[in-house]
């Protein structure tokens, strides 16, 4: 589904990514952990079209197509989702207007009739229940005066909503307590079916306690640096990075 | 420049779309002004000597006028001997009902997208239509008299209630006020009038549409909406115009009066012509709106959402002179290209626990320039005056500017006047996370203007909000620069 | 100077202005400009109510009094003076009547890289070559063609390149005549070198029992880049002076300037403020407050021109009107085409303790580049009764609550002030004044 091959990138002409190779096949979980700084969320970034993140080197191939090639609506409409580190306030703009406006976009792309209002209500409630949302929240303007817990709820909302064949969680569980964590988690965890892929970018071992991946990745210095089961999670939440630090960089040095 | 916003600017400017001609004939006045212009607009309406004598004072005051020139809008001087002071379709009689319309001013209205028809049987608005200076049709008036109310065209109810418009006209806005009111009270042709009587509620909006159309006039309507003790309406009124290359003159005066628990809502949606991308043709609109509030707790408002007009000058206000009446503006501005608005309101509190709210929202493309200009008067009788007032600009383009100048002079201890002021751009964050979620950037773009403007638009009824979602949207393509 | 001073002369007639500021005796290398000014002030004239920049403040009478030059002698004393320096540390100017009188300054003994003295003195330095009387716009401000006609002696203040100066240095500015009519032309130029700091403190007060006196003070200073300038304005005059002030701010790359106006006195103050932040990374800060009581009438005109990316600025002015007092803010925040990424804010909160009191605010943006960040609020009310209410709950007396309230709204205009002394010394004028 996806295949990422020695990815070079930077920002602001600092480079980040140094020579990332990683593949996820359908169905998969993939959970993206490293210490501060060493290129997570710019992965998430660069996945995702965001234009200040310049891609030096390296292809990105989603599906036989160039995902680089790809404007960031069209990563979206060709079923690429990223839930926001820091999700967006758009004042103004219902979270269901906004909604609406980006499954229609979706459908279009694929052919598909636009849902009137009607059917668009029908789904947009039944998603709803998975993150636990009531539906004043889906009148209120997008993110706008949500709750840190809120706004990634509305993510994993927006998710259920569009359906992606690959979302990509962008630091998704920082910031949330025990029940925001449980019901973003369970919200995933419902929209695991087998054929949807995810990339689970986190810090903290205790999101993949509830969101069991199939694959941990330590991401170091811009590259991956080392790959396991859900064991390795346990291993760093443990023993720290240090231990994985030092490895590497005493392969650097030698 | 970010790739997103080029996109928009590759987004060809769409065509005026109310920009064609209709080719019915006019009966036009000779170019130029004077006297006997005057005269003779006064005599194609058979209008009763007093009027002729308000004109002609008027018209006497206005030559000794000269154009303001402290607005921060920059044009061409307006030769105002080179102006039609008058001109009427010339089929127009009387009509006793729609079917009597001449089938291109119908046509004319079906483009509009305002079929006289439909509204009709929506049964919700009555309208009233102002080809370039006369009033060509007013419908609904008979089911309205029943509860008393008239609206009808200005000409009509001069000889229908001149004891009414004897009483009314020019006493909010006297033609002394300003260069643009007093060449208005010397050559207005036609306009709506609308009166409410004591505790009635008026059933339903009551609109007017208003069309430039032959080439080389002046549109100069007059209206006068009076509210009687507790009485209710809301007035909607629509504006467009066709493409033409030179710049035409739009100088419209409306006075409103509201008694005591009176309550009137004026909303506009103004599309005049607004020239092509080069700055060349458009309407020039120099307006004078007010109302005054002037028993206990009158209520005035206006929402306004200006969109065409090469240059926009206009100030809706409101005087509060009752106690505890109440004033708002609300107020969507955008200009595009090469258009300049320099537009806001005043709210003159003379009345004790008076209260005004201004909103207003100015999006600038372009190389356009948008100025919010406002007064918010406290005087010193004003005891305990409260005013709020918003004003926000969106820049959307690197070539335009945004430029808010309020006044607030406050002369009483007890008032509480509040401005806050904001200017920023459509957010690259706000565009990129609408992008992540599948929405093109043109759309975006749309969408959180919609947002934007979303406490202004709550205020129009629900089919101009419609209407004004749809201007918005066909003003702001290729903004982005 | 004398010679000038013995003549008595009608400023603002014209004829006689002219054939004045002919014979005067100017500074040699600055005649072309002195006399392009007269002639710049002739053709503006004082201005009218119908001028849109004096739309709130009636200056015309100045045009009907025949102001003159004073006469009188130098009367102040280092001894007489020395209570009223900043800070007891502070390095001393006196400028009497519009003359630096030396006598009562101490500037004879500075440290290395700081040169305080008269333009008559100076006026070869490469950087009073280079800037003075060249930022100070005399062709669109008719108080500053007339300064620069008719200014006798200026202050220079120059600080070397590097130079971190920590001390006060004071400009007392004092009005010591007992003439009628008397005009007072005061002129400073102030230049910070490359990462320069220093402080700058004006005095403003009269002592004489002058009947109506006229102070035409301009300021050119000059931030070259990443230095800094604090300044503090101080206008306590006697209510039978107008007091016009123009003070012009050029600020380099990196710079930061931090103005605080402080009007207590005079009758009629008029400040115009004109920050330039003309190189990319400026900060600058103005801060106002005015007390204003009886008829006095105090106008504040502010312009921030973003001129260049990168710069921030803040403004809060607060004034407090009483009795049949006059307010005026005119703030404007420009924004020019080039000047991305700017972050500029203006706050104006005002309170009117009297029913006679009138405030008149214009707070104003004028934006030309779109990726900026721009507010501004202005707020004009009374005090908070609730507020009001809790004191008096709490035993405190009305009168001194409102005095509590009155001195909380008036400090934090003053919190900005970076150097300790200056700012305690300047607590002490307002609260002497709010008491």
């Amino acid at each position: 589904m996806l295949t990422i091959k020695d990815l070079k990138a930077s920002v602001e002409e600092k480079q980040i990514l140094n020579g990332l190779n990683f593949e996820v096949k359908p169905g998969e979980v993939h959970a993206i952990m490293g210490p501060n700084g060493s290129g997570k969320s710019t992965l998430a970034s660069v996945l995702a079209g965001r234009e200040e993140y310049e891609v030096t080197e390296g292809e990105v191939m989603f599906n036989g197509e160039d995902l680089l090639e790809m404007s960031p609506e069209d990563r979206a409409r060709a079923g690429v989702f990223l839930a926001f580190q820091y999700p967006v306030e758009i004042p103004g703009v219902s979270n269901a207007n906004f909604l609406k406006t980006a499954v229609n976009e979706v459908r279009k792309s694929k052919g598909l009739e636009a849902l009137d209002s009607k059917q668009f209500l029908k789904i947009m409630q039944e998603k709803m229940k998975l993150v636990e949302m009531d539906k004043a929240m889906t009148q209120r303007s997008v993110n706008e005066g949500f709750s840190g817990g809120e706004k990634k709820r509305n993510e994993i909302f927006q998710m259920a909503m569009l359906e992606p064949s690959l979302a990509i969680l962008d630091e998704t569980d920082s910031g949330l307590d025990i029940d925001a964590l449980r019901i973003v988690a369970n919200g995933v965890n419902a929209l695991r079916d087998g054929q949807r892929s995810f990339i689970v970018i986190t810090h903290y071992q205790r999101l993949l306690d509830y969101i069991v991946p199939d694959f941990v990745h330590v991401l170091y210095k811009g590259r991956i640096v080392k790959s396991g089961t859900k064991d390795l999670a346990l291993e760093l939440e443990e023993k720290g990075y240090d231990w994985i630090k030092e490895e590497v960089d005493a392969t650097l040095n030698a | 420049m970010s790739d997103d916003l080029k996109i928009l600017e590759d987004v060809a400017n769409s065509e005026y779309k109310w920009g064609f001609v209709s080719n019915f004939e006019s009966d036009n006045a000779p170019k130029g002004l004077n006297e006997d212009i005057v005269r003779f607009i006064s005599a194609k309406k058979n209008e009763p000597e007093w009027l002729l004598e308000y004109r002609l004072k008027a018209f006497r005051h206005w030559q000794t006028m000269t154009e303001p020139a402290w607005p921060n809008v920059d044009y061409p001087k307006v030769d105002f001997q080179d102006i039609i002071y008058y001109s009427a379709p010339k089929s127009k009689v009387q009509l006793d009902s729609l079917d009597d319309l001449d089938p291109e001013i119908k046509a004319t209205f079906d483009k509009l997208g305002i079929s006289l028809e439909e509204q009709k049987r929506l049964a919700n608005v009555a309208v009233d239509a102002v080809i370039d200076s006369v009033s060509v049709k007013t419908t609904f008036r008979e089911a309205l008299l029943e509860k008393g109310i008239i609206f009808s065209s200005f000409s009509e109810a001069v000889h229908e209630h001149p004891e009414l418009i004897k009483k009314y006209l020019g006493s909010v806005v006297p033609y002394t006020d300003n260069f643009y009111a007093a060449l208005n009270a010397a050559v207005f042709s036609d306009g709506s009038f609308c009166y409410i009587p004591k505790g009635v509620r008026c059933p339903m909006e009551l609109s007017t549409y208003f069309r430039i159309n032959s080439a080389g006039t002046g549109q100069f309507e007059r209206t006068l909406i009076i509210a009687e003790e507790g009485a209710y309406v809301s007035y909607l009124e629509g504006c467009t115009a066709p493409m033409r290359d030179e710049n035409q003159l739009h100088a419209a005066v409306v006075e409103i009066v509201s008694h005591a628990e009176a309550q009137v809502k004026y909303s506009t949606v103004q599309n005049w012509y607004p020239g092509d991308k080069n700055g060349k043709g458009g309407i020039f609109n120099f307006v004078t709106k007010r109302g005054i509030c002037l028993g206990y707790k009158s209520k005035i408002s206006w929402t306004q959402v200006e969109t065409g007009s090469a240059i926009t000058w206009k100030y809706p206000s409101v005087i509060l002179k009752g106690d505890n009446s109440v004033g708002e503006f609300y107020s969507v501005a955008v200009t595009n290209n090469m258009q300049q608005a320099d537009t806001g309101t005043k709210m003159i509190h003379i009345g004790k626990n008076t209260s005004s709210t201004i909103i207003s929202k100015g999006i600038s493309g372009g190389r356009s320039h948008n100025s919010y200009r406002g007064l918010v008067k406290i005087n010193k009788s004003a005891d305990n005056a409260r005013n709020f007032s918003q004003c926000d600009s969106l820049l959307l383009g690197d070539q335009c500017g945004a430029h808010t100048f309020p006044y607030l002079e406050v002369s009483n201890k007890s008032a509480k006047v509040e401005h806050e002021a904001t200017t920023s751009k459509v957010g690259e964050d706000q565009i990129f996370y609408c992008n992540q979620r599948g929405i093109s950037t043109e759309d975006a773009v749309g969408l959180i203007v919609n947002g934007y403007c979303k406490e202004v638009f709550n205020k129009l009824p629900m089919e101009f909000a419609v209407e004004a979602q749809k201007l918005l949207a066909i003003s702001l393509e290729g903004s982005v620069g | 100077m004398s010679t000038l001073q013995e003549t008595k002369i009608t400023i603002l007639n014209s004829a006689v202005f002219e054939n004045w500021v002919n014979a005067s005796p100017r500074v040699d290398v600055f005649a072309t400009i002195t006399k392009d000014a007269a002639q710049a002030f002739l053709l503006q004239g004082i201005p009218t109510t119908k001028h849109e920049e004096w739309k709130y403040t009636n200056v015309t009478r100045l045009a009907q009094t025949a102001f003159q030059v004073s006469k009188s002698n130098a009367t102040l004393t280092t001894s007489g003076v020395t209570n009223e320096k900043v800070t007891a540390d502070a390095i001393l100017i006196v400028i009497e009547n519009g003359i630096i009188n030396k006598a009562a300054s101490n500037i004879d003994a500075l440290p290395q890289g700081i040169q305080i003295g008269s333009i008559h003195d100076l006026k070869d330095n490469t950087a009073i070559q280079k800037h003075f009387l060249q930022h100070a716009d005399y062709k669109s401000e008719p108080f500053v063609a007339l300064n620069t006609a008719t200014f006798l002696d200026a202050v220079c203040i120059l600080a070397d390149a590097n130079v971190e100066f920590n001390t006060p240095i004071h400009l007392m500015i004092v009005n010591t005549s007992n003439e009628a009519n008397v005009y007072i032309p005061v002129r400073v130029f102030v230049a910070a070198e490359k990462n320069a700091s220093i402080h700058v403190v004006e005095t403003f007060s009269s002592k004489g029992n002058n009947t109506t006196a006229f102070v035409n003070a301009v300021s050119e200073v000059v931030v070259a880049d990443n230095a800094k300038v604090n300044y503090v304005k101080l206008q306590g005059e006697s209510e039978n002076t107008t007091h016009i002030n123009y003070h012009r701010v050029a600020m380099a790359r990196d710079s930061y300037q931090h103005l605080t106006t402080l009007s207590l006195g005079g009758g009629l103050i008029r400040n115009n403020l004109n920050i330039r932040l003309g190189d990319i990374n400026g900060t600058a800060y103005l801060n106002g407050l005015t007390l204003a009581r009886n008829t006095q009438l105090v106008d504040h005109h502010t312009v921030v021109d973003h001129a260049m990316p990168h710069c921030y600025s803040n403004e809060l002015y607060k004034n407090l009107i009483d009795d049949k007092a006059q307010g005026v803010f005119n703030g404007k925040i420009f924004v020019r085409k080039d000047a991305q990424k700017t972050n500029a804010f203006q706050s104006n909160k005002n309170l009117l303790l009297s029913n006679d009191a009138t405030m008149n605010a214009k707070p104003q943006l004028e934006i030309f580049a779109d990726d900026v960040k721009c507010s501004h609020g202005a707020t004009t009310g009374q005090l908070d009764d609730e507020a009001l209410f809790y004191l008096r709950a709490r035993g405190i007396g009305e009168e001194a609550a409102r005095a509590l309230l009155n001195h909380a709204f008036a400090a934090d205009v003053l919190e900005g002030i970076a150097h300790e002394g200056i700012k305690k010394n300047m607590l002490d004028f307002v609260n002497h004044k709010l008491n």
